[in-house]
C-alpha cells in the first residue's frame, strides 16, 4: 500500500533463460583512482543473501557496492524452497510478486514408509496470510530477478567479475583488494558483509575456521522434465522399493521440472552416480511409484534430464558473525542440512536482520554495538536451525543399529497413532526466527494473548485501506520503525466517535514526539469499526494510515484492544507493546531497539558490549 | 511430577507374563523391534519430557556397565575446516 512495497507491472517480454544469461565486466572509475574510494559498505557475494542486503540497503538510502567474483548466476534448482517469511522480505524489496507469480506455490507434504503413505501435513491451515507457506522456485529465478530489482536502485553499485583476493582490517576501516579481467585494485570500506557462500573465501582470506558436523552421507539431486500429473507437495519416502535402505524427496518446480533428491550413503561414487545412464533408471521406478502413490496406472512419462548434483553437507557455524567490521552472512556464516529448506531462508533473514541496523549505524543514528545484536541474534537462529536441521539428518538417515530402530518403530506406529506422526522427521520446514530473549526487546509490563509474542516478526492479516482490501505486512515500510495503535469507540454516535478519535490523535502525538531528531516512524491506526475507520481517515494526519481490521484477525493475532500500541522493528520484528502507549517509554524502548547506550526501561538487559 | 519409582504396577505378575506373552515367537530382531515400538507407546502416554529423562537416567542406572549405557553411538564425527 505504500510505495515502497508496490511493484512496477512489468511489459510483457520473452522470458529470460538466467542460467544462461552472462553479466558483462564493466571497468569502473575507482579502478582509476590514485588512492583506494572509501565507500561506507561493500558486500561480497550477489547470491540471494548478498543482494536482498544491497537491495534493502538502498532502499533505506544506503549507497552499497556489490561484488561478485564471475559474471554467472547460479546454475540448476540448488535453494529452490522459498518459505513465507522470506517471500514478506521479497515484498518489502519490491521483488516478491514475481517470484510468487513464477514459482510453485504448496503446502501439504506426505511421508511414504516403504511404498505406503503414513503420514500427511498441511503447512498452512491458517487463512489470513498473503503469502504461501512455501514457493518452489529454482535459485536462478530468486537471483535473477533479485539482480533486476537491483538494476532499478541507482545506489546499488553492482559489480561482476570483481573477485577479492585480500581483505585487511585497518582500524574502523576494512581495505580490500579485487582482481578484476584488466588488473587488481583497492577500495576502504566502512563496513564490509561477507556474502560469499559455503566456501567462502573472505572468511579464508581472514584466516577464520567453522565449527560442527560434517555428515557421512552422499545425496544426488536430479532436475528432470517431464509431463507428469502430480500435485504440487512435498513426497518424503523412507525405505522405498524403489530405492531401497535409503530416502528420497520428490518436489515440483515451475517450467515442467521436478526435483528428485536421493540418499546414496557414504560409499557412494559421486562422478559415477552423475551419470545420465546411472539416474534415469532411479527417476523411472521412482515415477512408476509416484504414479500409483497419485493414483495413476504406474506408468513413467517421457523424462529429460535438465541437471544433476552430488553432495554432502555439514551443520556448521562461524563462532562469531561479527570480525570488527566484517560481517558474515548466510551460508558463509552457517550451513545446515538441505532437510527443511533452512539455508537460503535463514540466509536471507540473515540480510533482513543486518540491513536497518547497518543503516543505522552508516547514518550516524545508531552505535557500532547495534551490529553486534545483529550477530548475537542470527548467531542464535543459526544455532536453532542447526539443531532442528541435525536432528532431522539423525531421523532420516540412522547413524547406527538401534536409531535405525527407533527410526523404523516411528514410522511403523505412524500408520496407526497420531502420536507417532509428531515424532516421524523428514525435515522441520523452516519457519520464522522469533527473537523471544533479544536484548533489543523491552519486557512487556501487561499481559498479551494472541498468537504474536514478543520477539516474533509481526504475523500478516488482511486489512482494509480506505476500503481496499489488502495486508498487514504491506503497510510497513523498509527501514522505519513502526508504531501501530488499536482504537475503538464505545458507541456509533458521534460523540463516541470524535471521542475515540480524539484518543487516537492524543497517541499518536506521543508517539511522534518520542521520535523527536529520529527518522519518522511508519504510523498505523486499526480499527474493527468501519464507522470509525472513516472518521479517522478523514481527521488523521495524511501520514497516518487508518486500517480497518473488518475480520478481526489483526485484533486476534496481536491481542488489539482500545488504546494497545506495538512497537515494530524495520524488520518488522515486534521490539515493545503496551496497553497504554507514554511517550516516555516509547522512546526508551526505541534507544534500547537501536542498542544506545542508555540501560534500558525493563526487561532483559545485556552489556552491549 | 516426578518418576515413580516405588511399586505402582497394579498388578504386576500379570503384566510381566502379559509382556514375555507378547515376545512369544518373535524372532531377537522382532522382539527388538517391538521393544521400540512399545517404549514410544507407552512415552507418548507419560508425555512429560522432565519424567521421560528421568526414566531414561533410571533405566541407565539398572545397566550392568553405565558408561556404556550412556553413550550416544553417534557416527557423525566433529571437524573443523576453513
Amino acid at each position: 500500500m505504500t510505495e515502497h512495497t508496490r511493484e512496477d507491472a512489468r511489459p510483457e517480454a520473452a522470458p529470460v533463460d538466467y542460467q544462461t544469461q552472462t553479466f558483462p565486466y564493466r571497468r569502473h572509475v575507482d579502478q582509476d583512482v590514485a588512492s583506494p574510494a572509501r565507500h561506507p559498505v561493500v558486500i561480497i557475494g550477489a547470491g540471494p543473501v548478498g543482494l536482498a542486503l544491497a537491495i534493502d540497503l538502498a532502499l533505506q538510502e544506503v549507497p552499497v557496492v556489490l561484488l561478485n567474483n564471475d559474471g554467472r548466476l547460479s546454475v540448476g534448482s540448488r535453494a529452490l524452497c522459498f518459505a513465507k517469511r522470506t517471500l514478506e522480505i521479497f515484498d518489502r524489496l519490491g521483488c516478491g510478486q514475481r517470484m510468487v507469480e513464477q514459482g510453485v506455490s504448496w503446502h501439504v507434504g506426505r511421508v511414504f514408509f516403504r511404498d505406503q503413505q503414513v503420514y500427511q501435513f498441511d503447512l498452512l491451515p491458517q487463512a489470513g496470510h498473503e503469502r504461501p507457506a512455501f514457493i518452489n522456485l529454482q535459485q536462478y529465478y530468486v537471483e535473477g530477478f533479485l539482480v533486476e530489482r537491483a538494476q532499478q536502485l541507482p545506489l546499488l553499485d553492482l559489480r561482476w567479475h570483481n573477485e577479492v583476493v585480500a581483505l585487511e582490517p585497518q582500524g574502523e576501516q576494512v581495505r580490500l583488494t579485487i582482481r578484476t579481467p584488466d588488473g587488481t585494485y583497492a577500495v576502504m570500506a566502512d563496513h564490509v558483509v561477507a556474502c560469499d557462500g559455503a566456501r567462502s573465501p573472505s572468511r579464508r582470506l581472514l584466516g577464520l575456521d567453522t565449527q560442527g558436523r560434517t555428515f557421512k552421507d552422499r545425496f544426488l539431486i536430479a532436475d528432470v522434465r517431464m509431463n507428469a500429473p502430480f500435485p504440487a507437495e512435498r513426497w518424503f519416502w523412507f525405505d522405498p522399493p524403489f530405492h531401497p535402505g535409503q530416502s528420497v524427496l520428490l518436489h515440483r518446480q515451475p517450467d515442467g521440472v521436478w526435483r528428485i533428491d536421493f540418499q546414496l550413503g557414504w560409499d557412494a561414487d559421486p562422478e559415477l552416480e552423475k551419470q545420465p545412464e546411472r539416474i534415469l533408471p532411479r527417476v523411472r521406478s521412482l515415477m512408476a511409484q509416484a504414479s500409483l502413490a497419485a493414483g495413476g496406472s504406474g506408468a513413467v512419462p517421457e523424462i529429460e534430464l535438465v541437471w544433476a548434483s552430488v553432495y554432502t553437507f555439514s551443520c556448521m557455524r562461524l563462532e562469531r558473525f561479527r570480525h570488527g567490521r566484517v560481517l558474515f552472512a548466510g551460508d558463509a556464516a552457517h550451513g545446515v542440512s538441505p532437510f527443511g529448506a533452512r539455508g537460503a531462508n535463514s540466509g536471507v533473514q540473515d540480510a533482513e536482520n543486518l540491513a536497518w541496523k547497518l543503516a543505522w549505524v552508516v547514518k550516524g543514528r545508531a552505535p557500532e554495538a547495534l551490529l553486534e545484536t545483529y550477530a548475537r541474534e542470527r548467531e542464535g537462529a543459526a544455532d536453532e536451525n542447526i539443531r532442528h536441521s541435525s536432528r532431522s539428518t539423525d531421523f532420516i538417515t540412522p547413524k547406527s543399529e538401534v536409531s535405525r530402530l527407533f527410526r523404523d518403530a516411528v514410522l511403523d506406529l505412524s500408520r496407526d497413532f497420531d502420536f507417532a506422526r509428531k515424532l516421524v522427521n523428514s525435515g522441520r520446514l523452516s519457519t520464522p526466527t522469533t527473537l523471544h530473549t533479544s536484548t533489543l526487546n523491552t519486557s512487556d509490563e501487561g499481559a498479551f494473548g494472541g498468537c504474536l509474542q514478543l520477539g516474533d516478526p509481526l504475523a500478516d492479516a488482511p486489512v482494509l485501506a480506505g476500503g481496499t482490501a489488502g495486508w498487514m505486512l504491506r503497510c510497513l515500510a523498509p527501514g522505519r520503525f513502526a508504531v501501530l495503535v488499536f482504537a475503538g469507540a464505545e458507541g456509533a454516535d458521534r460523540d463516541s466517535l470524535q471521542r475515540a478519535c480524539e484518543q487516537t490523535q492524543e497517541i499518536l502525538m506521543s508517539a511522534q514526539s518520542a521520535f523527536d531528531g529520529l527518522p519518522a516512524p511508519a504510523l498505523l491506526v486499526l480499527t474493527r469499526e468501519e464507522e470509525l475507520a472513516r472518521a479517522l481517515a478523514a481527521q488523521l494526519p495524511a501520514g497516518v494510515q487508518v486500517l480497518q481490521d473488518d475480520l478481526g484477525v489483526a485484533h486476534e493475532r496481536y491481542d488489539g484492544q482500545p488504546g494497545s500500541a506495538l512497537l515494530l522493528r524495520p524488520d518488522q520484528h515486534l521490539c515493545a507493546r503496551w496497553r497504554r502507549l507514554d511517550a516516555q517509554r516509547l522512546r526508551q524502548a526505541v534507544r534500547c531497539a537501536t542498542a544506545q547506550p542508555l540501560p534500558c526501561a525493563a526487561g532483559a538487559l545485556e552489556e552491549h558490549a | 511430577m516426578t518418576l515413580i519409582t516405588t511399586a505402582h504396577l497394579e498388578s504386576p505378575d500379570d503384566f510381566y507374563e502379559a509382556l514375555l506373552l507378547a515376545h512369544k515367537d518373535l524372532s531377537a530382531a522382532d522382539s527388538q523391534a517391538f521393544n521400540a515400538r512399545l517404549i514410544l507407546v507407552l512415552a507418548n502416554h507419560i508425555g512429560r519430557l522432565d519424567v521421560l529423562k528421568e526414566a531414561l537416567a533410571a533405566a541407565a542406572l539398572g545397566a550392568k556397565s553405565p558408561t556404556a549405557a550412556a553413550s550416544p553411538g553417534d557416527a557423525a564425527t566433529p571437524h573443523r575446516c576453513t
